[in-house]
């Protein structure tokens, strides 16, 4: 963590840190000088060096370097307080210390520089990855509505005689199908890229959530015709100031999401309510839950529970995860003890004065 | 009666066709325009009954073409969007167009919608007794009745009401309605909105939580049905 952050350090930092850190260290050595000595004073220089040089670039490593070294041959050698070196044998020793600092810093500069290397390399080929289990679902699953509309069209301009009435409605049937499936993983690239670009303009207005989970549900009811979908919503709920259009979308997601796969005939149910200015809202179902160690990653793009039936590029949840954090909130999920998930979604929003009354 | 004139402008080829195919077949006649230009003229040398017009043209911009239309041309114009564009779709309806379409759309929505644009404007006299299913509105005597028991609305309330089945089928920006119903000051307080249109569903509808005659557009307005 340390590291990270002091990777992250500007020029100037790095310069004004070094030369901090050298002048520290040599302070303490000259308050102590009485006590160490002149020779173990340059072994302590030189570890502190060696320290910066983990660190730091190449430049202000070799500065730390310079500065101590003059430092220690002023403040340190006899005749202390000048540049003269009286001994000999202190002439070579501050060459080598000069040396040893240079080619220490050096060294663990380059090292780092190949460390640096690798860990591209690394980043580069996660994201290869992605990118490949990306292009497996989406070509999956745009591929699969094309090619039966494709298939079926064919079918109906060039093998026309041999196709009984009811073949061909079984044919348009499935074209639209496949529209529709089309529309919505389209519909669900096109949300995540508005997220991603980072340019997600919020449209906030007064929102009746009530009105908002009741449309949603509504409009999902050919989804869950095997699934009672129960909606409880607190009394008094306040208006409150969010995306009505995102907001659908997040809830069109969850709701969509559970009565895909959850089994059939498991309750879903959505709460809403508010504490202190913030709503929330749960979409609860009786379903299976999911696998525990799993309830983080299911908000990571792309990314599918493994046996999972076919259908869905693994967007749905990460573009609710997007588009509640676009409204400062947080999403979460999680099993309840009694079986079945929860996906429990808190948005802190203004709220309307009471206006319930009439007039 | 003569067939309703319908031009059509949109750049795509095909949606044009599609649209040729769907109108004609449902009575209608229909000459199209590829550009925005194009659609200028054909509307200004034979001005059509209705005007379909695709807010995406190559050459100027669909509102642009709305806002030049609508210094003369007075009939109905139904704006044709993509998805995820309520902002546009709210632009163009508070600068006059009269309803809107997201592509892709139901063929029976796009009838639906050209049908009761059409109503709207060659009827402005409605006729001041009218029913939607269950629910009797007498817009002269200000009498609302469900199941033939009056309902008792305040008089925002039936503001409201009679605003939006005035012009029924129709979709009602949520500016529109503050301002008609509330008043200038108040075109942005949807919060009054809101809370009125969920008191009027408590009265009116079967299931307040499932409307069947004042419908949520989402991010745009409300749209009184019924008769369809």
């Amino acid at each position: 963590m340390a590291k990270s952050i002091l990777y992250r350090a500007t020029k100037e930092q790095q310069y004004t840190t070094s030369i901090g850190l050298v002048l520290a260290v040599a302070s303490a050595c000259y308050a102590l000088s009485d006590y160490i000595g002149y020779h173990v004073t340059a072994l302590i220089l030189i570890v502190t060096v060696s320290f910066v040089a983990m660190f730091f670039d190449i430049f202000p490593v070799l500065l730390a370097a310079i500065l101590s070294a003059l430092i220690w041959d002023v403040f340190f050698i006899p005749p202390r307080f000048s540049f003269s070196i009286a001994n000999p044998e202190d002439a070579l020793l501050f060459a080598l210390y000069f040396v040893i600092a240079s080619v220490n810093g050096a060294l663990t500069y380059k090292i780092r520089q190949i460390e640096k290397v690798a860990l591209k390399k690394e980043e580069k080929e996660n994201t290869l990855k992605l990118y490949g289990t990306l292009l497996n679902s989406l070509s999956h699953e745009l591929k699969t509505p094309i090619a039966t509309i494709i298939g079926s069209t064919d079918n109906l301009l060039t093998n026309d005689s041999n196709l009984t009435e009811k073949n061909k409605e079984e044919l348009l049937l499935e074209i639209s199908k496949a529209s529709v499936r089309l529309n919505r993983q389209v519909g669900n690239l096109l949300n995540m890229s508005r997220i991603e670009s980072g340019f997600l303009n919020l449209k906030k207005d007064w929102v009746d959530v009530s009105e908002l989970i009741y449309d949603v549900v509504n409009r999902l009811k050919e989804y869950t015709t095997e699934h009672p979908v129960g909606v409880i919503i607190k009394e008094n709920l306040p208006l409150f100031k969010l995306d009505y259009g995102l907001m659908e979308q997040v809830l069109y997601n969850l709701i969509y999401n559970a009565a895909i796969y959850i089994p059939r005939y498991c309750v879903i149910t959505v709460r809403a309510s508010y504490i202190d200015n913030t709503l929330v809202i749960d979409v609860e179902d009786s379903g299976g839950g999911f696998p525990p160690d799993e309830t983080e990653k299911v908000f990571d793009k792309f990314y599918r529970l493994e046996k999972t039936r076919t259908g869905g590029t693994g967007l749905g949840l990460s573009i609710a995860k997007g588009f509640v954090e676009a409204h400062q909130g947080t999403i979460h999920l999680e099993n309840m003890t009694e079986g079945g998930a929860r996906f429990t979604i808190e948005i802190p929003a203004e709220t309307s004065p009471s206006l319930l009354k009439n007039e | 009666m003569n067939k309703a004139e319908i031009l059509v402008i949109d750049d795509e080829a095909e949606m044009l066709r599609l649209l040729e195919i769907t109108l004609e077949s449902n009575d209608f006649k229909v000459v199209t325009a590829m550009r925005a230009k194009e659609g200028l003229i054909m509307a200004a040398n034979h001005p059509p009954d209705i005007i379909i017009l695709d807010l995406g043209l190559p050459d100027e911009s669909g509102h642009v073409v709305l806002q030049k239309l609508r210094e003369w041309y007075t009939k109905p114009i139904l704006i044709l969007s993509v998805q995820d564009s309520e902002a546009d779709i709210v632009k163009a309806l508070d600068n006059g167009a009269d309803d809107f379409l997201v592509k892709p759309f139901r063929t029976g929505e796009l009838l639906a919608r050209i049908r009761s644009a059409l109503r709207g404007k060659s009827g402005e006299q409605k006729e001041q007794q009218q029913r939607f299913k269950n629910l009797f509105i007498d817009l002269e005597l200000r009498v609302v009745k469900r199941d033939n028991e009056l309902v008792k609305l305040t008089a925002t309330e039936y503001n409201l009401l009679s605003l939006l089945i005035r012009n029924a089928g129709k979709v009602l920006t949520h500016h529109f309605l503050l301002r008609q119903v509330w008043g200038p000051g108040f075109q942005n307080q949807t919060q009054y909105l809101r809370v009125f249109i969920a008191q009027l569903r408590k009265k009116i509808e079967d299931d307040p939580n499932n409307p069947d005659l004042i419908i949520t557009e989402s991010g745009v307005g409300y749209r009184f049905t019924g008769n369809e």
